[in-house]
């Protein structure tokens, strides 16, 4: 795992820790669509991205955010747009 | 002149709070609206608010106290004068309240939400540690969570029960078109950062006060035979958690805030929820509620009308339709709006001039 991605996976978790205490991310399929995985709806989606935009400076526009619907999906594009940023 | 602080009912069905902690001591001044404590509640740990200024006299329920509503947690002066002698009334707190808590095993209780009574303390003389807490709050299901999700099952039970017996419920549906709304969000939100960015949610909320405001007798309580309309516009937002149960906290002064604003309230709202960190005047203060079970894929939803409120407003999933309109056919977002009201409060004529009210509003957001 490359530093990008630590820091990526790092920030889902901090963030689930936040928007979403109850969920364990370690115990969440990777793959599978987490509105209907661990029932996160639009309003935990929002938080989710303001903690993207404020912990990694990732600025997520609303037309992605069908692009990041499972965990896999989430750190691929961060690890994607980060990597573009350096 | 002085005053008993009692134990706040924090929503239909609650008998009792277990005092988590409090951020007063006695000698201390608090003004109105301040956060003085926390009590543990099967709506998880809700900050509790003063309602006036006064001085903080004497502390009657410690930390872990199991206090029942109604019954005193503080007795209050006002500020500079000498604290008369406690009401015979006052009870003494159970042995338990006297145990010792570590500051920091308490913050931490505190933010986790953990019920202190079902804490072990392995410290200095029985008294619970930090080590204690993370001990208990180790399975995700352990008998705290369960015990809160059984008690919050039990006074959602109550109240549906009291509201299908006493209400006479009509219910009213209405499907509309989204598009102006969501393409007006779409373009608002495209050069807007996250933080900023208006949440649907917001236009409903938003809607419905606007809406409310024309017709006012929606928006209140139904208490003792009559009609008692609410002070301002609060619409309690059903939250789902994700343990089981629902909270339905109040996104305060609807009317009077602005979309962005509203946003920030709902996103804020929403993760104290789920966090178990509400406020007592969120919780007691709803005049109607607003239940979306949007993204759970369903066309509409007939909510049980939370008493003693007298209406509750459904919004169904946003669904692409085949759509009519000036004779042309198209494709359209729409979704289905609804209306549960108490009959005693009004009828459906006024009900359906409300529903509607809200659906034209949507069709202008930029006028919310």
């Amino acid at each position: 795992m490359n530093e990008i991605e630590t820091r990526v996976r790092a920030a889902i978790r901090d963030g689930f820790r936040q928007i979403a205490p109850e969920v364990d991310v370690d115990e969440v399929d990777p793959e599978a669509d987490l509105r209907e995985e661990v029932d996160l709806d639009s309003v935990d989606a929002i938080n989710l991205m303001v903690h993207f935009h404020e912990s990694l400076g990732v600025e997520i526009p609303e037309s992605d955010y069908g692009k990041i619907t499972t965990l896999d999906a989430m750190v691929g594009y961060l690890t994607g747009r980060l990597a573009g940023q350096e | 002149m002085s005053g008993l602080y009692l134990m706040p009912a924090l929503g239909a069905g609650m008998e009792s709070g277990i005092v988590v902690e409090w951020h007063v001591e006695p000698g201390q001044t608090v003004s109105r609206g301040d956060v003085i404590g926390v009590v543990d509640t099967e709506k998880g740990a809700i900050d509790i608010e003063i309602w006036e200024d006064a001085e903080i006299a004497e502390i009657l329920a410690p930390p872990g106290t199991t206090v029942p509503v109604g019954e005193p947690l503080l007795r209050l002066g006002v500020a500079g004068d000498r604290v008369p002698d406690p009401p015979e009334s006052t009870p003494s707190p159970p042995s338990q309240a006297r145990r010792r808590v570590s500051p920091l095993a308490r913050r931490q209780a505190a933010e986790k939400g953990i019920d202190l009574t079902q804490v072990t303390g392995t410290g200095p003389g029985g008294a619970v540690v930090m080590a204690d807490v993370e001990a208990a709050e180790q399975p995700a299901a352990g008998p705290s969570d369960a015990h809160r999700q059984a008690s919050m099952r039990r006074a959602i039970a109550a109240a549906m029960i009291r509201s299908k017996r006493e209400i006479p419920h009509y219910y009213l549906a209405h499907t509309i078109s989204l598009e102006s709304s969501l393409r007006w969000l779409e373009e608002e939100n495209l050069d807007r950062p996250p933080a900023k960015r208006i949440l649907l949610a917001a236009l409903y909320v938003k809607a419905v006060a606007r809406s409310l405001e024309e017709f006012p007798d929606l928006n209140g309580f139904w208490e003792n035979g009559a009609f008692r309309p609410g002070e301002g516009v609060h619409p309690g937002l059903a939250i789902s958690l994700r343990g089981g149960g629902l909270v339905a906290p109040a996104v305060h002064d609807a009317l009077t805030r602005t979309l962005e604003d509203l946003t920030e309230g709902i996103r804020d709202l929403v993760q104290r929820a789920r966090a178990g960190r509400l406020r007592a005047s969120e919780v007691t203060d709803p005049t109607i509620t607003i239940t979306s079970l949007g993204n759970r894929g369903v066309d509409a939803v007939f909510g049980v009308i939370h008493p003693p409120q007298v209406a509750m407003v459904g919004i169904g999933t946003v669904v692409e339709r085949p759509w009519a309109e000036r004779g042309m056919v198209g494709s359209r977002r729409t979704v289905t709006l609804t209306l549960s009201a108490d009959h005693r409060a009004g009828d459906g004529h006024g009900g359906s001039l409300f529903l509607a009210g809200v659906a034209r509003r949507l069709q202008t957001p930029e006028a919310l």
